[in-house]
């Protein structure tokens, strides 16, 4: 059993530059998930499963939708007298001057008051990027047993560069004598074999003690600075996640994990009856069928009114799908309107999208076409 | 300090909901499940909200767990405020005896204590189960323009309904001049719809000379409005032209939902402007696999379909196998219907499990006798074995297992 008392720490705006699109006007932990969750549900229910009841998400930009989304927490059971769900507004220090903080650590520097004033025994940072539904109770229980500085949580990856060409940032590393070595950022050739999730454990002490020293060396990013030099000489060793997890670093990965919820296994690893993923309620009524309504192998949330096709898609919550529409292959978000006979086949439409009558769009499974929000087509 | 208040709501919950047997033996009328997602007491409460009230005491009496349960701090409703919100209220022990709610008048007499510290000019009085969407606070603006003591909302039934219902015999102004409880030969068909608005230092009074009365039978329809009519009160009808309707039989409640799938039936659960509030049960979207094939049915979160579904209303969780057939049927959260299953004109309550190749319910079409016909209804928790049959109008008892038929 575990002992100690965690806090959790979002990143909400974490790899946002790999999903441009999705993030033009939104953080990477409000990106739209599975008809009706956004990434930070994950990270935040399974804090929340954890026990964790106190729990910063740091902002950077973009945050409107996010904030909108969090509110006070009300739907994790984070709207607390004590403890409960902080929202960290990106305060402008920097360790090189004004302006918003570029990484993690400048970040960190900025909210070294909430650390201070916490009285966790431990820290969980975690970037937004990841679908999973994890008991972070593992990860302490690790982590304490094996008496680290920082355990980072990892899972076994076959990284591939060709799949990730703008993409610099994806950290990988090799295990040796228990400790993590060898971490290299979206190398060309001979990956190591394993990823790190962006999410790590550390006593809260010791990172406060951390983010003085880094402040002071002038020292600007976590994973590079901190994890890949180590100039601490930390002991740092990694928990290998065995659970389902899907890390997103570009459109595809984000495309191919939505319709990985069309197979019921997975589906039912994700979202367990015992460890909710849990969301904000937006009270849409019940799914409709219209008399020619006609879904095959299709996840579609409350509030929409199908009354054409769709066959494996994603159809989120208060969409319409007129008579005659086909919608094959695609990711139809919140409130799309979608005309009669149009069709549509391997299409990201973004919030509130309409699609007019009789249009045609068709992109490719490796290229989806994406339609930003809003949009009238 | 309690601030004052315009208007108070009282929500009567506290009946057994006797017709509908299995339905409501464990659970009170207002907390039977509707329409996918919804149980009966969203429509008053959301109603409340949307229409400006912020105040509401439920009253409570028969198997209240799960609707106190469901009600809790009113949150899903907006009802979580500091200056109102919504209050469950059961009958208590007082310093001289301890009485159940003894009728609908008597609920109200033994919380007058609870109204008055709201100070309210008036009070809505409605009922937990019915059916409708309605703008109480259009209601209120009648009751004041016409400066009335009570303002009753009537809807128009026809004449063979009419001797159903308490019927409001009004001139042409509206103004009521006598009431009659189902009588056989009606003189209107305005049919009371259980909706009343009273000005509170009239209800009061005349609740409280009510309960000094030993013949009375403590209730709206049979003492107060009547003495109220026979005192010389002033009493309007309110005259209500949208989708109503009293959910208090196997047979209505059944129609009501079907009622969700007719696109002529004015009750739209799709407008962002007055919405239907519910307790969310937090599960993922449903799904519906190859091979599935679904038309004219309402589907909600969490169920997963592998079969045939038609003209049917599935709540949250529900499982469909492959080559079970689902029609003009009603099937409450966590049920599992198995392979091969197929179930037809039936109300399937909460979490059972229908085994393989069962038959429950069937068409009126494939009845010889159309008198032995009527919906099955399976009670809650039941596990069904394989092969089951459940014919037309029986009414299983919750938690039954095994074979059946």
């Amino acid at each position: 059993m575990a002992n100690g008392k965690m806090m959790g720490i979002i990143f909400s705006s974490s790899h946002d530059e790999v999903l441009r699109e999705l993030t033009e006007k939104r953080a990477m932990a409000s990106v739209p998930f599975a008809g009706r969750y956004r990434l930070i549900d994950f990270t935040l229910s399974g804090m929340v499963q954890a026990g964790i009841s106190e729990v910063g998400v740091i902002t950077k930009e973009k945050y409107h939708s996010l904030m909108d989304h969090l509110g006070a927490g009300r739907p994790w059971d984070l709207d607390r007298k004590r403890d409960g769900l902080f929202i960290l507004p990106p305060l402008g220090y920097r360790a090189s001057g004004e302006g918003v903080y570029q990484t993690n650590l400048e970040a960190l520097y900025a909210i070294e008051g909430s650390l201070l004033h916490s009285k966790a025994d431990y820290v969980v940072l975690a970037d937004a990027n990841l679908v999973y539904n994890m008991d972070y109770t593992e990860l302490l229980e690790y982590h304490e047993s094996k008496n680290a500085d920082i355990t980072l949580l990892s899972c076994k990856y076959n990284f591939v560069k060709e799949k990730y060409p703008d993409n610099e940032n994806i950290m990988l590393f090799n295990q040796r004598a228990g400790r993590v070595s060898d971490i290299m950022f979206s190398p060309s050739d001979n990956p190591p074999s394993n990823l790190y999730l962006g999410v790590l454990i550390i006593s809260r002490k010791l990172l406060i003690n951390i983010v003085d020293r880094a402040k002071s060396a002038n020292l600007t990013s976590f994973k590079r600075d901190i994890l890949q030099r180590n100039p601490f000489d930390l002991n740092i060793i990694t928990y290998n996640y065995k659970g389902l997890v899907r890390p997103i670093y570009s459109l595809k990965d984000y495309f191919d994990a939505n319709m990985e919820m069309l197979n019921p296994k997975i589906k039912n690893e994700l979202f367990q009856k015992d460890r909710q993923i849990l969301t904000k309620v937006r009270d849409e009524a019940p799914a409709k069928y219209g008399l020619e309504a006609k879904v095959i192998n299709s996840l579609i949330a409350d509030g929409a009114v199908i009354e054409g096709e769709v066959e494996d898609s994603i159809i989120f919550r208060g969409v319409k799908i007129g008579k005659g529409a086909k919608v094959k292959n695609s990711i139809i978000m919140q409130g799309t309107v979608i005309g009669k006979e149009a069709e549509l086949g391997y299409v990201i439409t973004d919030k509130d999208v309409e699609i007019s009558d009789g249009r045609l769009m068709v992109g490719y499974e490796s290229f989806p076409v994406y339609i930003s929000k809003g949009s009238k087509v | 300090m309690f601030r004052k208040k315009e208007c108070v709501a009282m929500l009567l919950a506290g009946g057994q909901g006797s017709r509908l047997y299995t339905l409501t033996k464990d659970l009170a009328k207002p907390a039977v499940p509707f329409g996918g997602k919804y149980r009966i007491i969203d429509f008053p409460l959301s109603n409340c909200i949307n229409s400006g009230i912020n105040t509401v005491g439920v009253l409570t009496q028969y198997q209240p767990l799960v609707l106190n349960d469901y009600i809790g701090n009113g949150e899903p409703w907006d009802l979580d405020v500091s200056s109102g919100g919504v209050h469950i209220l059961p009958p208590y022990q007082k310093s001289k005896g301890a009485d159940w709610y003894k009728g609908t008048a008597n609920a109200i007499y033994q919380n007058i204590n609870f109204i008055d510290r709201y100070d309210p000019d008036y009070v809505l009085v409605l009922s937990g189960d019915h059916i409708y969407k309605m703008d109480y606070s259009k209601m209120l603006d009648f009751h004041k323009k016409n400066g009335a003591d009570c303002t009753i909302a009537v809807l128009e039934v026809s004449k063979e309904e009419a001797s159903r219902f308490g019927i409001m015999n009004a001139d042409e102004n509206g103004q009521i001049f006598e009431f009659e409880e189902k009588p056989k030969v009606p003189k209107s068909n305005l049919a009371s719809m259980g909706i009343y608005i009273f000005s509170w230092d009239k209800l009061r009074r005349y609740l409280i000379e009510d309960e000094e009365d030993p013949k009375s039978s403590k209730d709206f329809g049979k003492n107060i409005i009547p003495n109220m009519l026979d005192a010389g009160e002033k009493m309007m009808a309110y005259p209500f032209d949208g989708y109503w309707k009293d959910v208090g039989t196997i047979d209505s409640l059944w129609e009501a939902n079907m009622d969700l799938l007719n696109p002529n039936v004015p009750l739209n659960l799709y407008d962002s402007e007055w919405k239907i509030y519910a307790r969310n049960p937090g599960l993922p979207p449903h799904f519906v696999a190859k091979g599935a094939d679904v038309q004219n049915s309402m589907i909600t979160e969490g169920c997963e379909i592998w079969g045939t579904v038609d003209f049917s209303v599935l709540f949250s969780g529900v499982t469909v196998e492959k080559g079970a057939v689902v029609k003009d049927s009603i099937v409450m959260p966590g049920c599992v219907i198995k392979a091969g299953a197929r179930v037809e004109y039936s109300i399937v309550a909460e979490n059972c499990v229908i085994g393989e190749d069962c038959v429950i319910g069937r068409r009126p079409e494939d009845m010889e006798n159309l008198d032995e016909w009527g919906v099955a209804v399976v009670g809650s928790d039941s596990v069904l074995d394989p092969g089951s049959v459940v014919k037309p109008k029986q009414l299983l008892d919750s938690k039954t297992t095994g074979k059946v038929g």
